[in-house]
C-alpha cells in the first residue's frame, strides 16, 4: 500500500476528522438535541390543550376574570399583573444568564459566579411566584354552583354587573352535620372537608337577594359570559348539586374542568423543568465557586445550562401566551 | 500508510485512550461498561431475552387461537390461575396480546435491534475510540434494563398486566373498573414506557452526535455506509417521536391517578356515573400514532440499513443508487411523521382529515419503493455470496415487498374502512415492520456475530436451517392472515366460536398456528447457535466477510478505544466492490473489493455516488 497514496482533489473537500463540524462540542449538541426533544413534549401538552380548548370554544373561562390577584392588593382586580412580573422575573433572569456565559468567555470567574447567582435567585422567585398563583387559584374567590350537567353556574349583582362571592349572599341555616367518627366505622380515618356553605344555603340566599343574577359559561357575541335574567336564573338554580370553591384536579369554580387540569399539569410541568434548572444551576454555580471551570479552562458547562435555561424561558413565553393572553 | 499526521487534536481525548489501557474490574468491564461494544452486546442480550418472552407469548394465544376452549397442561403451567383447568382466560389472552405487542415493538425491536447495531457500529464504522458520550450511553442501558424489569415484573401482578393493547387507548386503559389489567399492571406499564423513553432518548442523543462530530478524516457525510445513515437518521426519529408518547402517557398518568380528564368524558361503569367530563380518547390517539408510526420505522431503518451493507458485501456489488438510497432515509423519515392519521381512519376523525392523511400516506411507497427496486437493483447480476445474513436480508427485501403492497390498501382511507381491525391488518404490519425487522436483527448478528465475539463466527449450517424454517414458517403464518382478514375476522377477539360465519375460517387459524409453533422452535436452533458460538465458534479472519468498511480494521480483540494504533483514515466510499481498472483487472489487484481506508489508487477515479 505504501507510496500509492494519490492525493485526488476531493480529498480536500471532505470532513478532515477531529470534531465540531458544526463548530459545537458533542456537549452542546446533546443539549441542543435534547431540547428539541423537550419541546416536542411541551409541544404535546400544548396541541392537547388547543385541542380540548378548541372542543369548548364557546364556553372557555376568561383568563383575565380568573388571574386577577396580586400579593398584598386584596380585594383589588388587578388582571395579568402578577403574571406579567412572573414573566418579567424569568425573562431577566436570561439576561443574568447570558451575562454569566459572555462572562465565562472572558474568564472573569468572579462576575460568572455572581451573575449565577442572580440567575438561580431569579429562577427560585419565579418558583415560589408559581406556588402563590397556585395557591390562589386553588383557593379561588368567589366561589360557583354546579348543576347536574357538570357546569358551573356563577353569581353577578344586577345593579353593579359584578361578580359577588358566595359568601356575601348566601345564609346560614339550621342544621346539624352528623359526624362519622371513629367507633361507626372499621376502616374510617379522617372525614374529608365541605364548602364553607350548602347547595340549600346558597339558593336560600339567592331567593333572599333580588339582585343576584347567574352567570352560564356560556360566552356571548361580545365574548362575555352570558348573565341570565331573574326568572331564568331561579329557573337555573334548580340544577344545582354542587357548591365548588376554587379550583383542584376534578372540579373548577372557574367553569371547564380541562381549563384546571390543563393549567395544572402544564404549568406545572414547566415549574418542574424551572426548579430542575435552578438545581442544575446551583451545582454549576458551586462548581464556578470551586474554580473547575477555571481549572478547565472554559466555562462550556455555563454555556450548556444556559441553553437549558432559555429553552424553560421560552417555554414559558409559549405557555403564558396560550394560558393567560389568548 | 503512508505518513499522514496520525495526531489529530480531539478535546475529548478519545484518540489517546488507544494507547494506555485503564484497569477494569469485573464490574466495569461486564456490567457498568462504558464500552459501546459490550453496551452493545448488553442490549443485544437484554433484547434477545425479551423476545424469547414476547414470541413464547404469541404462541400460546396463536394455540388459543387455533383450539379456542381446549385444555393444554402447558397453559397451566405457565399461565397458572389465569388457566383453569388449562384453558386460557379471555383476560390473560388480551394481556398475552398486549404484552407481546410491547415487547416486540420497542423491547427488541427499537432497543433489541438499533441499540444493539447503532452501539456497536456507528463508533466502528466512522472510524471512533468510542460514542461521545460513554457514560450517557451506559445509563441508557441501564435505564432499558430497569424499563425491560419492570415490564418482566408487571407480568405478575395480581390482577394481571396491561391488557388493553399494546396502543393502550383510554378508557379502556384509564378505567381500573373497566378491565382487570387496567389496574396495577396499566400503572406498571407506563412506568415501564416512561422508563424506556429517558433511555432511548439518551440512547440517540449519542448517536447523533457521535456521527456528526466523531468521525474520522476522510469520513464525509456521503462516505457514509448506509448503515450509519440509518442509525442516524432513527435515532432523529426517535428523539422527534418519543417525547410526544412521553406526553400522552403522563397525562394518561395523570387521569388514571389524579383524577383528571384529559382523555376520559361522560363514562358509567357498572350503574355508576364518574366525575370525568370533556376530555377526548381521540385526542389520545392523536398523541400516541405521532410517535406510534414514526416508531414503525424506528423498527424498519436500522434493520433496513444492516440489509444494505450486507447486500452490497454479499453481491460484491457497490450499492445501487447510494444517494438515493440516502434521499428515501430521510424521505421516510420526514413523511413518517405526517401520516399518523391513517390509523384513526375509523376512530371518529373528520374524514376530510383522512383524506389528507391517505394522501401523505401513499406519498410513503415512493421512497419504500426506491428502497425495494435498488436492493434489487444491487442483487442483479452479483457475485451472490449466500451466506446467513444475506439470506435474511434478501428475506427482508421479500417480506418488506410482501407487506408493503398491503400497506397501500391499508392506507387507502376508503379501502382501509373494509379491512380495519381484521387479521388483514395484523398480516400487513407484521410482515412490513415485523417479520421485516427480525430478519434484518437476525442478517446483523449472523454479519458483524464475529465483530462483537472476537472473531468468532457463527455456524454457517445451522444458519441455513434458521433461515429457511423461519422464512418458510413466516409466510406460512402471515400470508394466510391476509386471507382470513379479507374474510371479515376481527383481530383482538379471544375466540370466534360465537360468530357460525368464521366457523370455516377455523382450518386455516390451526394451519397457521403450527406453522407459528414450528418458526417458534426454530429459533431455538438460533439460540443454540448464537451461545454455542460465544464459547466455541471457530475463529474465522479479521475481516471473514471481505468487506470494506472500517470496523474490520479494528482489533479482533476488544479493547476501549477499538484501535490499537491511530485511527484509519478514509479515502472512499464504502462501496468499492469489484471495482475495476480500464485493463479490466480490479484495482488492488487480486481483491475483489477495496475497503474505506485504502487510498485511491494510481490512476483510479473516485467513484462517482
Amino acid at each position: 500500500m505504501e507510496a500509492t497514496v494519490t492525493s485526488t482533489e476531493n480529498e480536500g473537500k471532505v470532513w478532515s476528522g477531529g470534531n465540531k463540524p458544526l463548530a459545537a462540542s458533542y456537549g452542546k449538541m446533546m443539549m441542543w438535541f435534547f431540547i428539541v426533544s423537550d419541546a416536542l413534549t411541551f409541544s404535546g401538552f400544548l396541541v392537547a390543550y388547543g385541542f380540548s380548548r378548541f372542543k369548548f370554544i364557546e364556553s372557555w373561562p376568561i383568563a383575565d376574570e380568573v388571574f386577577t390577584h396580586f400579593p398584598f392588593a386584596h380585594g383589588q382586580e388587578l388582571p395579568m399583573i402578577y403574571v406579567a412580573l412572573m414573566t418579567f422575573i424569568l425573562i431577566m433572569s436570561s439576561v443574568t444568564m447570558v451575562l454569566a456565559v459572555d462572562a465565562g468567555h472572558k474568564m472573569k470567574k468572579t462576575k460568572v459566579a455572581w451573575y449565577m447567582l442572580l440567575t438561580i435567585l431569579g429562577g427560585a422567585m419565579f418558583v415560589g411566584s408559581q406556588a402563590w398563583e397556585w395557591a390562589t387559584f386553588i383557593k379561588g374567590d368567589y366561589g360557583a354552583l354546579e348543576t347536574k350537567g357538570g357546569r358551573i353556574l356563577q353569581f353577578v349583582d344586577q345593579d353593579t354587573g359584578k361578580r359577588v362571592a358566595i359568601a356575601d349572599f348566601a345564609q346560614e341555616l339550621p342544621g346539624e352535620r352528623a359526624h362519622h367518627t371513629r367507633k361507626d366505622g372499621l376502616w374510617f380515618t379522617k372525614e374529608g372537608s365541605l364548602p364553607s356553605y350548602s347547595v340549600n344555603e346558597v339558593v336560600a340566599g339567592f331567593n333572599a337577594h333580588d339582585n343576584i343574577l347567574i352567570r352560564t359559561e356560556f360566552l356571548n357575541e361580545e365574548g362575555e359570559k352570558t348573565v341570565l335574567t331573574r326568572s331564568e336564573s331561579a329557573k337555573k338554580i334548580k340544577d344545582a348539586v354542587l357548591v365548588v370553591e376554587g379550583a383542584n384536579l376534578i372540579r373548577n369554580e372557574y367553569g371547564s374542568r380541562l381549563f384546571a387540569d390543563f393549567f395544572f399539569f402544564i404549568t406545572g410541568f414547566h415549574g418542574f423543568h424551572v426548579f430542575s434548572g435552578v438545581v442544575i444551576n446551583a451545582i454549576i454555580f458551586f462548581n464556578v465557586i470551586l474554580g473547575t471551570y477555571e481549572k478547565r479552562g472554559h466555562y462550556e458547562m455555563v454555556e450548556k445550562v444556559g441553553l437549558y435555561w432559555h429553552f424553560v424561558d421560552l417555554v414559558w413565553v409559549f405557555v403564558f401566551t396560550f394560558f393567560y393572553l389568548v | 500508510m503512508s505518513a499522514t499526521a496520525t495526531a489529530h487534536m480531539d478535546d475529548h481525548a478519545h484518540d489517546d485512550h488507544g494507547h494506555h489501557h485503564h484497569k477494569e474490574t469485573f464490574i466495569t468491564k461486564y456490567i457498568f461498561s462504558q464500552d459501546h461494544k459490550m453496551i452493545s452486546k448488553q442490549y443485544l442480550i437484554t433484547g434477545l431475552i425479551m423476545g424469547f418472552i414476547g414470541i413464547a407469548m404469541s404462541l400460546l394465544f396463536r394455540m388459543q387461537l387455533a383450539w379456542p376452549g381446549k385444555s393444554f397442561p402447558i397453559f397451566e403451567a405457565v399461565l397458572g390461575k389465569w388457566a383453569p383447568d388449562g384453558v386460557m382466560d379471555a383476560d390473560i389472552y388480551l394481556a398475552l396480546v398486549t404484552i407481546h405487542g410491547t415487547i416486540m415493538v420497542f423491547f427488541v425491536l427499537t432497543a433489541g435491534l438499533s441499540g444493539t447495531f447503532s452501539n456497536l457500529l456507528i463508533p466502528l464504522q466512522i472510524g471512533a475510540r468510542d460514542m461521545a458520550s460513554g457514560f450517557l450511553n451506559m445509563v441508557s442501558y441501564w435505564l432499558f434494563f430497569l424499563s425491560s424489569l419492570i415490564m418482566v415484573i408487571s407480568l405478575f401482578v395480581e390482577a394481571g398486566p396491561a391488557s388493553a393493547g399494546w396502543t393502550i387507548y383510554p378508557p379502556l386503559s384509564a378505567l381500573p373498573q373497566a378491565q382487570a389489567g387496567s389496574g396495577a399492571g396499566m400503572t406498571l406499564w407506563l412506568v415501564s414506557m416512561a422508563i424506556f423513553i429517558a433511555s432511548s432518548l439518551l440512547g440517540s442523543l449519542n448517536y447523533v452526535v457521535t456521527v456528526l462530530n466523531l468521525r474520522t478524516k476522510g469520513m464525509s457525510m456521503t462516505r457514509l455506509p448506509l448503515t450509519i445513515w440509518a442509525f442516524f437518521i432513527t435515532a432523529i426519529i426517535g428523539i422527534v417521536s418519543f417525547p410526544v408518547l412521553l406526553s400522552a402517557a403522563l397525562l394518561l398518568i395523570m387521569d388514571r391517578s389524579f383524577g383528571t380528564s384529559f382523555f376520559l368524558s361522560d363514562i358509567f361503569i357498572q350503574g355508576e356515573v364518574l366525575h370525568y367530563q370533556g376530555g377526548s380518547p381521540v385526542l389520545f390517539e392523536h398523541l400516541f400514532w405521532f410517535l406510534g408510526h414514526p416508531e414503525v420505522y424506528i423498527v424498519l431503518l436500522p434493520a433496513l440499513g444492516i440489509t444494505s451493507e450486507v447486500i452490497a458485501t454479499n453481491a460484491r456489488k457497490p450499492i445501487f443508487g447510494y444517494r438515493a438510497m440516502v434521499a428515501s432515509i430521510l424521505a421516510i423519515a420526514f413523511l413518517s411523521t405526517i401520516v399518523w392519521g391513517h390509523h384513526m381512519f375509523v376512530s371518529g376523525m373528520n374524514p376530510f382529515l383522512g383524506s389528507v392523511f391517505t394522501f401523505t400516506t401513499l406519498l410513503i411507497a415512493i421512497p419504500s419503493a426506491v428502497k425495494a427496486f435498488n436492493y434489487i437493483t444491487t442483487l442483479w447480476k452479483g457475485n451472490l455470496q449466500l451466506n446467513p445474513a444475506m439470506l435474511f436480508s434478501i428475506g427482508l427485501v421479500s417480506t418488506f415487498i410482501t407487506g408493503g403492497l398491503t400497506g397501500i390498501i391499508l392506507g387507502d382511507s376508503t379501502l382501509d374502512i373494509n379491512v380495519h381491525d381484521t387479521y388483514f391488518v395484523v398480516a400487513h404490519f407484521h410482515l412490513v415492520m415485523g417479520i421485516s425487522a427480525l430478519y434484518g436483527l437476525f442478517a446483523g448478528v449472523y454479519h458483524w456475530f464475529p465483530k462483537m465475539f472476537q472473531g468468532r463466527m457463527m455456524n454457517k449450517n445451522l444458519g441455513y436451517v434458521h433461515f429457511w424454517i423461519t422464512a418458510i414458517c413466516a409466510y406460512g403464518v402471515f400470508f394466510p392472515m391476509h386471507f382470513i382478514g379479507m374474510a371479515g375476522l376481527p383481530r383482538r377477539y379471544y375466540e370466534n366460536t360465537a360468530f357460525p360465519m368464521f366457523d370455516e375460517l377455523n382450518d386455516v387459524n390451526v394451519v397457521i398456528t403450527i406453522f407459528a409453533l414450528i418458526a417458534g422452535a426454530a429459533q431455538l436452533i438460533f439460540v443454540y447457535n448464537f451461545i454455542s458460538s460465544i464459547f466455541y465458534g471457530k475463529r474465522g479472519p479479521k475481516n471473514p466477510w471481505k468487506s470494506n468498511t472500517l470496523e474490520w480494521t479494528a482489533e479482533m480483540e476488544h479493547i476501549h478505544g477499538n484501535w490499537d494504533g491511530p485511527i484509519p483514515h478514509v479515502h472512499r466510499w464504502a462501496y468499492d466492490y469489484s471495482k475495476t481498472r480500464e485493463d479490466g483487472e480490479y484495482v488492488i489487484p487480486g481483491q475483489d473489493f477495496a475497503p474505506q481506508h485504502i487510498p485511491l489508487q494510481e490512476g483510479e477515479e473516485e467513484a462517482h455516488h
